[in-house]
């Protein structure tokens, strides 16, 4: 039954991580959910009732089509139509740069659910320092591809700004991750400033 | 127009004689309306074999203007069944897992009762002494049916247009007996443009002077020219600006320039009139009354304090929506409501949009991607049901 897609190999190293941090048979709603990726691995894998919000149709209808239950949805709006604790997990993925308004998503997903899974790049990182530092012009790195007049990451920020805003909407933050350049995954104490400079992308689960 | 060959007796009898299934409900069906509808005739057509533990019907909703014979030659003219492209083996409704039923509606004219039907009271067909009647009366007939069939749940029940409109129906009122839902191209309620469109069709049919108060088929006349016309009107509701501009532009029909009269000069003229003509030979005018009137009076919200969520809340279905870009007769907006309401009470909800230029009717076409989701869909929901299982062993 299970096809190579569903192998957590294959899977993005944040959504591996991701996916190690939720419990099976469990509700889980993965907003921006891409091809669905992450959403197949953990239904058919840890039994869980998997849910997707995306924003591009034809990321949707791919879902849809592979038997996920996935809806076309924009983060920054339509996360008010859900009740409050309708899921165990809500997931952000990679996707928290590109919403109008950061902490108002939070604030929702932490409503919808006790626990959130937030995954960002990290603006700290050493490359986007000295890309800037000595190239002088908006770094473009690996995992932030995109020039700045079509980048569609307009919030960004560093491990420590959300480190910060966890701690100013008083979330717990109740673990957190770094990956690499490598995909090596590490556990982080928030308060460690080496992390918030090898770290090039960030993974935190979140209570209420 | 068609002249009118059918003589009385001859009408009366035939619809009576078509080929298909047919079960007469054993108690009386109550009306939203109020009072009752008896006997109650049900004309349905069935694929598929249903499995041992009964787990694997589904049950498809037609719209408006069809009828049971989804995938089957059609009884009065021969044409294939409106989605034999979709229902059959190997195909996304695949009936060698599924067994798929579908059945006409109450007030249809297929076989079901309707009013074409004989009143048994008076021995006249009912014509307008029929009850006016709802999706909700609709739907309550086919649970009935499906009841007297021994089919007590369903794995799907899959329609668009006022099929989809059956489908939201059924999961409100038998939220426990739809185990996953596919309303395409449909809405939770008729808006005013949509009730406008019918309005004129209606007003088409009875300013035919055959009308005759809705008494032709005991005089022996029928409005064709009234329900022809009701017809055109609807037909371009259910195409796109794009696609008939795409389909005729300014073509001319079998002439090389204008004739300065008001023959059917172009071809887009020609096509409507062929649609208008063909259609009259298989529905009633009467049906038409009936079922847009049906259409008009849906509003799911309405029961439900005018909430729609709360119309399925505690719903377990699995729901699946599928709108067309070029839809305007039931728009994605439409949509996209159901599933902000299906949200708001954290249902199952997958939706697609589907990119296509045909316009509402794309629900009754070869259309691909339509074809993967409801495959996609089925399949998942088969799964969660256990019924894949059983298909490797």
């Amino acid at each position: 039954m299970t096809s190579p897609s569903n192998r957590k190999s294959n899977l993005r190293p944040d959504l591996a991580l991701i996916a190690d941090m939720i419990e099976p048979q469990t509700r889980v709603l993965d907003i921006g959910c891409g091809d669905g990726a992450l959403l197949e691995y953990l239904q058919e894998n840890k039994s869980v009732d998997a849910r997707g919000v995306e924003l591009s149709q034809i990321g949707v209808n791919a879902s849809v089509a592979r038997g996920l239950s996935v809806i076309q949805g924009d983060a920054d709006t339509d996360l008010i139509d859900y009740p409050n604790d309708a899921f165990d997990y809500v997931v952000l993925s990679q996707t928290i740069q590109a919403t109008r308004n950061p902490r108002q998503v939070l604030e929702e997903l932490l409503r919808i659910s006790h626990r959130a899974i937030v995954s960002l790049p990290n603006f700290g990182h050493w490359t986007v320092r000295t890309s800037l530092m000595f190239g002088g012009k908006m770094p473009v790195t690996k995992s932030l591809s995109d020039p700045w007049y079509s980048t569609p990451n307009i919030h960004f920020c560093t491990i420590r700004d959300f480190v910060d805003l966890c701690t100013d909407m008083e979330s717990e933050i109740v673990q957190a991750y770094t990956l690499g350049r490598n995909g090596k995954t590490s556990a982080f104490s928030s308060k460690s400033m080496l992390t918030n400079f090898l770290g090039e992308n960030a993974v935190f689960l979140l209570a209420r | 127009m068609p002249s009118n060959q059918t003589n009385k007796s001859t009408e009366k009898q035939s619809r009576h004689s078509l080929k298909g299934q047919k079960l007469a409900l054993k108690q009386p069906l109550s009306l939203d309306g109020g009072g009752f509808l008896d006997p109650v005739t049900i004309g349905y057509q069935t694929y598929g074999t249903l499995n041992a533990d009964k787990t694997n019907a589904i049950l498809v909703c037609h719209a408006l203007t069809l009828d049971q014979h989804a995938a089957n030659e059609h009884p009065l003219n021969g044409r294939s069944g409106w989605w034999d492209h979709i229902i059959g083996p190997g195909k996304p409704i695949d009936t060698d897992k599924y067994y798929v039923i579908c059945q006409n509606v109450i007030g249809g004219c297929l076989g079901t009762t309707g009013p074409a039907e004989l009143n048994p009271k008076t021995n006249e067909p009912y014509a307008l002494s029929f009850p006016i009647i709802t999706i909700g009366d609709m739907v309550r007939a086919q649970a009935m049916a499906l009841e007297q069939l021994g089919i007590d749940s369903l794995f799907s029940v899959i329609g668009g247009s006022m099929g989809g409109m059956q489908v939201l129906q059924w999961a409100v009122d038998y939220p426990g007996k739809v185990f996953s839902a596919i309303p395409i191209a449909t809405a939770a309620q008729h808006s005013a443009q949509n009730i406008a469109f019918h309005e004129v069709g209606r007003q088409a049919i009875t300013a035919d002077p055959n009308w005759r108060g809705g008494a032709y088929l005991s005089e022996g006349v029928k409005p064709h020219k009234g329900l022809a016309v009701a017809r055109m009107t609807a037909h371009i509701t259910y195409l796109s600006e794009p696609a008939l501009q795409q389909k005729f532009g300014r073509n001319l029909q079998d002439r090389d320039k204008l004739t300065f009269g008001f023959d059917a000069d172009f071809q887009v003229e020609s096509y409507l009139r062929h649609q208008g003509i063909t259609f009259v030979d298989r529905f009633d005018a009467n049906s038409y009354l009936y079922i847009t009137r049906a259409m008009d009076y849906f509003d799911l919200a309405a029961d439900h304090d005018s909430s729609l969520a709360e119309a399925f809340r505690n719903t377990k279905t699995r729901f699946c929506l599928v709108s067309f870009t070029s839809d305007w007769l039931y728009p994605t907006a439409e949509s996209k409501a159901i599933v902000k309401a299906l949200n708001a009470v954290a249902a199952n909800v997958s939706f697609v949009e589907i990119e296509s230029d045909k316009g509402h009717d794309t629900f009754l076409l070869d259309e691909p991607e339509m074809f993967a989701t409801i495959s996609g869909f089925l399949d998942s929901a088969a799964r969660a049901r256990g019924l894949e299982k059983r298909r490797s062993a």
